[in-house]
């Protein structure tokens, strides 16, 4: 950073602080109240995931993946399994597919409310995160039923499923669909017609489609600067082909659209998960693969439209038992790095709008 | 690894433009890729954005081979939204020898070559912020290295930092 002129001052915002969503310092530099630059110190969280991965087998990693993104620790694991599976050429079991969809369906409506709860509350509106949080816990109760587990779910297994589907999984799951959309109209009344919230966000943290791709920015906030691009349709995985459903755009690029682009994707959800639930295809949950998971010598990339963005795993095997070299490629990590341009000129209080609507897990940031 | 040559327009340009320094055309699993020298590789990201449209720069990270030479290999993922094609371009680089930076081609290249610089200890010559990202700024080593235990500290940091006289 460079020196200040007499006009200028520096605010340190973080690294705890409720509006960076976990521990992100931002050295803020100021004029007035306008934003000149931001600094983001990360790393609080670092705990080494790919070194720890190298040192792991395999099977035994896939639970670290679900503490990176621990709002969609389904998606991480997803992700994971898929790029494992890719190195052995296995594919999961059709019923492990549909499966799989269904849960990180539901794991991205999840993300996606508990995004709008806090962005919310943020903002300013404290309502909507009880409401949210509601619908949320229907969600964790069926990652509960289903595996035990609420948060880091360690779902997956590479190859399929561990578990079989428990007896009622249909019917609470078409149960949760049937009154949720109700819900996510509910949301729009409280915030989309209110008048304080949309002169709050609109017009802020605005960033275009060639600033999003000269940064690699990718999800919602792509899709809300007009760009109708998502890894679910470009390059389908686990079956989404078979599935109608819409990638929602929107043109502004401002923290507005962002709001309406994940209201809508959580709509999407609920018709993907509707579809996948209603022919859930008999059979087994797991596809052939050794019990000792050895991939050839060789490398990959595969990668999944996580509720952040893109969420890749670069793997490099040497033929053992453990990943010779595991990268991830963190939706947030690259996200947050546009937050300068988002938020170049902005009142200090938007930059909290700004940190916001990126949607960013610092768990993920740091890994 | 049991690749296969790599045909088509995209391998055809690489090696139409930058020659002998297009080392290696090859697609493992379906997933083409490219090695280059790492003088070749700021050019390529550049001649792939502008002719072919691979306008997203993915990730960018790197893998160590000790027993090797060069013993680090740089990785690059670039996609295109319009051909939706998704192509890895890799390169190796020396203990000690600086990669040019990508920042000029991919504005998001910078926080990626930072973690690289963090976690290997590359340095990425013309990078405007060349910081560490995910470590302390003071800490010594790099995390990432093979030659870097998984138990690996710096004791020296700890003990300052964090008041724990043992340094672990």
């Amino acid at each position: 950073m460079t020196a200040l002129d007499g006009n200028e001052m520096v605010l340190n915002m973080g690294p705890q602080h409720p509006s960076t969503h976990g521990v992100l310092r931002i050295v803020l530099k100021l004029d007035g109240e306008r934003v000149k630059s931001t600094d983001c110190i990360i790393g609080y969280l670092h705990r080494g995931v790919e070194k720890i991965a190298e040192n792991r087998t395999y099977t035994q990693f896939a639970p670290y993946v679900d503490r990176m993104d621990y709002l969609a620790a389904v998606s991480n694991g997803l992700g994971y399994c898929l790029a494992v599976e890719k190195l052995l050429n296995a594919v999961a079991t059709p019923r492990a597919q549909a499966v799989r969809v269904i849960l990180t369906e539901l794991n991205r409506i999840a993300s996606h409310l508990l995004w709008l709860g806090t962005h919310a509350l943020d903002i300013g509106a404290i309502t909507p995160l009880f409401y949210t949080l509601r619908e949320r816990e229907a969600v964790l109760k069926i990652f509960e039923n289903y595996c035990g587990a609420r948060l880091t779910t360690h779902a997956f297994r590479i190859g399929g499923l561990q578990y079989e589907l428990y007896e009622g999984f249909e019917r609470e799951v078409e149960s949760f669909c049937g009154q949720f959309l109700g819900k996510v109209d509910e949301y729009e009344e409280l915030l989309s017609g209110n008048r304080i919230w949309r002169e709050r966000l609109r017009g802020v943290g605005v960033i275009d489609a060639a600033t999003c791709k000269q940064y690699g920015v990718t999800g919602p906030v792509l899709r809300a600067a007009g760009v109708g691009w998502d890894l679910r349709k470009a390059q389908p995985y686990s079956g989404y082909e078979q599935y109608e459903f819409d990638v929602p755009v929107r043109t502004s690029g401002d923290t507005l659209d962002r709001y309406f682009v994940r209201l809508d994707e959580m709509r999407e959800s609920v018709r993907i998960i509707r579809q996948a639930v209603a022919n859930i295809p008999a059979g087994p949950i797991m596809a052939k693969v050794p019990k000792v998971i050895k991939p050839a010598v060789g490398e990959a990339y595969v990668s999944i439209e996580a509720p952040k963005g893109e969420l890749g795993y670069f793997i490099v095997s040497d033929g053992t038992t453990q990943p010779y070299r595991l990268r991830v490629r963190p939706p947030s990590f690259v996200n947050l790095q546009a937050l300068g341009h988002m938020a170049q000129g902005a009142l200090v209080a938007d930059v909290v709008a700004i940190i916001g609507t990126i949607d960013i897990v610092l768990g993920e940031v740091d890994r | 690894m049991a690749t296969v040559p790599w045909e088509g327009p995209i391998p055809d340009l690489l090696r139409e433009r930058l020659g002998a320094s297009v080392l290696e055309t090859c697609s493992y699993l379906e997933q083409p890729f490219a090695v280059l020298t790492r003088e070749a590789m700021v050019p390529a990201l550049a001649l792939l954005r502008d002719e072919m449209g691979f306008d997203y720069l993915v990730d960018l990270t790197a893998v160590d081979y000790p027993k090797r030479t060069p013993r680090f290999e740089l990785v690059y993922v670039v996609y295109s939204y319009g051909r939706n094609e998704r192509v890895r371009l890799k390169a190796g680089v020396g203990a000690g020898e600086r990669a040019p930076t990508a920042v000029g081609v991919f504005t998001g290249a910078n926080w990626l070559e930072r973690e690289v610089l963090d976690m290997f200890g590359i340095e990425f010559a013309g990078h405007p912020d060349p910081r560490r990202i995910l470590m302390p700024e003071e800490w010594s080593g790099y995390p990432l290295r093979k030659d870097y235990g998984i138990l690996a500290m710096d004791n020296g940091w700890v003990q300052a930092n964090l008041g724990i006289e043992s340094g672990q």
